[in-house]
């Protein structure tokens, strides 16, 4: 093991005694699927490009536990949106989102998928936050990989801190509700 | 013999009389305008004159002008392509501006099922006879013609670019009308 370059996620917070180790359930929940977020990508335009360069061997995402990229919503934790979504796709992007099991987080990767970006116009789509709830916008147009990265490193610290009772939450129900999602 | 501007002039004004006009040589394109009454009977002329042969449609399209007297406000444009002699014409119907209505050329053309289909998606102009008239390219939903002048630009659900977000505003300032 001495010469080995693996590097480990710092335990959280907890009392250690001889033989046993205690914390709280919150803290090992959000680690364990911190560092374990299955990207589902939905790309639709250049963001998707880099996004490919942010999967690849240079940036290499499977560093931040996203080795296995899911094709299917049913597998997925993290929905990456990148690129821009047209009001005709508007209801296929908010199937794929209701296909997702609970817990589900959404990053809104670039300008058109955060805000319709250059696209005023009357078929695109003003942001996917008109018909999915976003947990991380990544800015750019299109973001370099490094950005990306970030956004999944900040999505990180969300799942990390998020209680294992929010999404049974009436405040989590009502913004599902805002949204028309059951 | 290459095929002459003048002979398909000649011929089309033989067979169609005052209701083919307007005939011109717009840059490198022979151009005329035709009724929209017989436009079917026009294009399966040309298409089918042993002479004529403009056996392909490259494109059909629409037109909105809005400051145009009423029965002109809207234009069907077909282009047609004789591929023997590479010569290309272009064809232009106006239309009334309340009721847009001409006659599919889909049973003439197939591939104008798509286009006529586009144009009415834009334009909202009726292609009458067209076997399944329905939006193609923009959601089901959308109860206007984007493409008619009246129409606006931009989303006007579109919330960011208020100009508080980018240091615009001059508050401190009084308005100078």
């Amino acid at each position: 093991m001495s010469d080995s370059k693996v590097n480990m996620v710092a335990p959280p917070e907890g009392v250690t005694g001889e033989g046993f180790f205690a914390t709280k359930l919150n803290d090992v929940v959000g680690l364990a699927r911190a560092n374990s977020l299955w990207p589902l990508p939905f790309a639709t335009s250049c963001c998707g490009i880099e996004f490919m360069a942010t999967m690849a061997s240079h940036y290499d995402l499977a560093r931040f536990g996203s080795e296995r990229v899911s094709f299917s919503p049913r597998q997925a934790d993290m929905l990456l949106v990148m690129g821009t979504i047209s009001k005709k796709m508007a209801p296929i992007l908010r199937q794929v989102y209701e296909q997702m099991a609970e817990p589900r987080w959404v990053i809104a990767v670039g300008a058109c998928a955060s805000s319709g970006g250059i696209f005023d116009t009357y078929s695109v789509l003003q942001g996917i936050d008109k018909v999915i709830p976003v947990d991380v916008y990544v800015p750019g147009c299109p973001p370099r990989p490094e950005q990306i990265v970030d956004g999944v490193m900040r999505l990180q610290e969300l799942v990390k801190n998020e209680s294992v009772r929010r999404r049974s939450s009436p405040e989590y129900k009502e913004l599902l509700a805002s949204y028309n999602i059951q | 013999m290459a095929l002459e501007t003048t002979e398909i002039q000649e011929k089309l004004i033989e067979n169609f009389g005052s209701k083919v006009l307007q005939f011109n040589q717009e840059r490198d394109i022979f151009t005329f305008e035709v009724d929209s009454e017989i436009i079917t009977a026009v294009i399966l002329f040309l298409k089918n004159d042993p002479a004529l042969r403009f056996h392909f449609l490259t494109d059909l399209c629409g037109i909105h002008y809005p400051d145009n007297e009423e029965n002109r406000q809207f234009a069907v444009v077909y282009h047609l392509h004789n591929w023997y002699e590479n010569k290309r014409i272009r064809i232009k119907s106006f239309l009334n501006g309340s009721n847009p209505q001409i006659k599919s050329v889909s049973n003439i053309f197939l591939c104008s099922n798509w286009m006529e289909r586009e144009t009415y998606d834009f334009f909202g102009i009726d292609f009458v006879g067209h076997p399944q008239l329905k939006r193609i390219l923009n959601m089901d939903e959308m109860v206007s013609f984007p493409m008619r002048k009246e129409f606006p630009m931009e989303d006007s659900g579109r919330t960011d670019k208020d100009d508080r977000y980018f240091g615009r505003t001059t508050t401190n300032q009084p308005i100078v009308k």
